[in-house]
Order: structure tokens, then sequence, then C-alpha cells
């Protein structure tokens, strides 16, 4: 019986990475969005949500397509010697792009609830731009992008058919839960699968109330109004 | 004090444009603008505060000018020092009482550590008796509370004109007049120039050293 430990660890290593990028790009974008006066944005806004609707296979080719060795961000990172087929690091650039839009949704719609009037208050005080992001619409907002990133975190982890194109089903390797659970299926390892699956379905769980407790008291105050 | 004010803003809703005609000029410390809503009073004050931009006319407050079209002037919010006191209050639910008094002393990214220790916190803590309330959320206290904190935190960076957008609208009836007295001894006592839009005569009686009656996005007649 192989160690469960490692594609566990692996899938938590490259959740944790995709959720962090998420929570910038996905913040930074769904801000942008959610302030841009533009007849573009709803265009750009579908593009962007994409991956929550294409086939995970689909976008994986997507990713080989730009990241494989002829692929045009594929040849200039080869330049640096940075490769991403077959490899842990491109498991988290297929994360990243499946889990984005979960994100950019909650972020975006917590964004456009922040009453605008409490932001322009801000501004007649003669709080800076960034000052009124960080400390009027970002805090008002926490909660849904919180919720976002959450969701994110457990795609991420769950993430299989973009992950098993790009990065491949290399033991030890890039072999995350998911994709050892359907190699083992395909062995027919009962067994191991049953093991694999209950691991993936508690860590889940765990990972939802270890994050419920970690809700900061602050964000739990704004629901007062 | 001394304020000018002259302004036109075309909006179009639906099929209805509205025209915003305004022009007074006045040194009194008590301007009020009296009409009815929908007259065209909260844009003007959101022309003087920066977060309306006209299409055209001039904003001069103490020989300052904030907007003027001609010469392409136009002063971001943050560079107005006006201090704006919303209909509802606009406090910040996730700041409690001293970190909301305290918000416009900081202008960066980063609220001030410790507000209730700030001594021109303090000042207008005691001066408006919210001591007790220095660290509740604006959503556990009282209406009157509230527009004190509402006060205290538009008055704390010293501006040079206090905007209040129907103070009393959203308090009831016996409270009204007891805080109208109470913004009626806080002028006198810090001298701060006012401006007041409102709907309500007794405002007026009030308030109004100098009046002007807006309609239809003009100003009708000065009282």
């Amino acid at each position: 019986m192989q160690s469960f430990w490692i594609p566990l660890l692996l899938s938590l290593k490259v959740a944790g990475w995709a959720t962090v990028i998420n929570l910038f790009l996905g913040v930074t974008a769904a801000f942008g969005l959610s302030r841009w006066r533009s007849s573009w944005r709803d265009l750009i806004d579908s593009i962007l949500t994409l991956p929550l609707v294409l086939p995970p296979t689909v976008l994986g080719y997507y990713l080989l397509v730009l990241f494989g060795k002829r692929g045009p961000l594929g040849a200039w990172l080869a330049q640096y010697g940075i490769e991403l087929v077959f490899t842990w690091q491109g498991a988290v650039i297929a994360s990243t792009v499946v889990a984005f839009p979960l994100v950019l949704k909650s972020a975006r719609s917590a964004f456009e609830q922040v009453d605008h009037q409490l932001e322009n208050a801000a501004r007649v005080l003669g709080v800076s731009e960034a000052g009124v992001f960080f400390r009027v619409s970002l805090p008002l907002a926490a909660r849904g992008i919180t919720a976002g990133v959450l969701l994110a975190f457990a795609r991420a982890l769950g993430e299989f058919g973009a992950t098993l194109m790009i990065a491949g089903n290399l033991p030890g390797r890039t072999q995350t839960l998911s994709v050892a659970i359907y190699e083992a299926v395909q062995a027919g390892d009962d067994n191991t699968a049953t093991a694999l699956v209950l691991i993936t379905s508690a860590t889940c769980v765990a990972v939802l109330l270890i994050a419920g407790r970690l809700m900061p008291g602050q964000l739990r105050r704004s629901d007062l109004s | 004090m001394s304020i000018s004010v002259q302004i036109h803003k075309q909006l179009r809703a639906a099929e209805r444009t509205f025209r915003l005609d305004i022009s007074f000029s006045s040194a009194s410390n008590r301007i009020v603008l009296h009409g009815p809503s929908g007259s065209g009073k909260s844009l003007t004050m959101k022309a003087i505060a920066g977060l309306m931009t006209p299409d055209s006319g001039k904003v001069v407050l103490n020989e300052r000018t904030l907007f003027d079209q001609e010469s392409h002037t136009n002063l971001r919010p943050q560079e107005r020092n006006v201090a704006y006191l919303f209909q509802d209050y606009a406090l910040f639910p996730h700041l409690n009482v001293a970190q909301n008094i305290a918000f416009g002393l900081r202008r960066g990214c980063f609220n001030l550590r410790r507000p209730a220790s700030h001594p021109a916190v303090q000042r207008w803590l005691q001066a408006f008796e919210l001591e007790a309330t220095a660290h509740s959320y604006p959503a556990q206290i009282s209406g009157g509370q509230r527009q004190r904190v509402a006060l205290a935190r538009a008055l704390v960076s010293q501006p040079d004109i206090l905007l209040l957008d129907e103070p009393f609208a959203a308090l009831d009836p016996s409270l009204r007049t007891h805080m109208r007295r109470e913004l009626d001894d806080l002028q006198q006592q810090t001298g701060v120039p006012m401006l007041i839009i409102t709907h309500d005569p007794a405002d007026v009686e009030a308030f109004g050293e100098a009046v002007y009656e807006v309609r239809d996005g003009t100003i009708r007649q000065q009282l």
C-alpha cells in the first residue's frame, strides 16, 4: 500500500498556491470590474468566467497550447529554464485557472454591494483612494471574498481534468489526490481508492471547519449593520 | 467665511431631463438651502463637496477655487477640506465610534491605532457625551448618538465648511428639536460655517441667516 501522505500533501500544496494567487488576481479583477464603466465590461466578465462552464479538458488543452514547449508562453518561459508541463507548478496553473471565477464572482458581487456613500464619505474626509479601498471597500466586502476564496480552495483541491492534461500523472511529483484515485480505480485497487476517497472527504470537511473558526471577529461584526 | 457657487448641470434619466442652474454667494456662517425633495439641493451640495462634477460654472470657498470649468480646475473631494454630514450619516459599520471619529485623522491605508486616546477624538467624545459608547459599533447606538458621531467625525479634521444634508430627517420628532438646539449651540461655540439643505421650515427658522429657496433646479428667491 502506497503512502497516502504524498498525494495529500501535494494536493494541499497545489490548492494552497492556487488559492493565494487567486486571492490577489480575483480580488483585483473583481474590484476593477465593479468600478469600470464600459460596454466592454460584460464581455471581459464573460471571458473571465469561462473556466466555470468550460470542460476542464478544454481548459487543459488551452493551457497545453499556451505553456507547451512550442507554445508562445512556454517557449518564452523555457528561455529562463522554467517548464510547467509535467510539473507541480503546472498543476498550480491549472487549479488557479479553474478556481478563478469562484473568487471573481463572489468578490465582484461583494464589492458591488458596498454602499458607495460610505466610500464617498471617506473621500470627503480626505482619505486617499488607496485608503478608501483598504479601510472601507475591502473590509466591507471581506465576507463575500472569504466565501469565494474558500470555495476556490475546495475547487482547487478537487481539480482533476485540467491538472491531468498539463501536469500528467507522475506519482510523487504531479500525482494529486484526485488523480491518484482515478489511477487506483483504473488499476482495480479498490482498497487504495476507498482510502483515498475517505481521506479527501475528511480533508475537505476539516478545511471547511477550520475556515469557519479562522473567520476573524472583525468580519462577523460587519453583520450587525 | 465666503462661498460663491455658480453651477450648471444637465441630467437625463429615461425620458426626463433635469436642469440644475444654481447661483448664489454668501458671507454668512449659516446658510440654508430650502426646498422640496428633487429640487436639486443635494446635487448642489455634492458639487461643493466634489462628489458631482457640474457641466460648467465655478465654486469658490474662502477665495479658494474648488471648481472652475473655464480654467479646468476640479479639486478632488480629498483636497477640498469640506465636511459632509450625510442624511443617513454614512457611519462605517465595521468601525467602532472612536474609529469612526478618528477616520479622517489618517489619510493613508491604515486606521489610527488606539483612536480613543487621541486628544482630538477624546475632545469630541467628551463634547458629545459619547465616552461610554467609544467602543460600540454604529448599529448598537441610538439615532441621536449616531448623528453626534457623524458630526464629530466631520469636525475632527477642522473643515472650512460643514455641509449638512437634511440633518434631522432621520430622527424622530421629539429628538429633532433637541438635536437642532445642540447643533445650534455647537455652531455658536465652534464658529464653523454651515450650509444646511432641508425641506423642513423649522430648520430654516433655527439656522437661517441666509436662506435660499430652491425650486426645480434654480434659486427662486433669497429670504
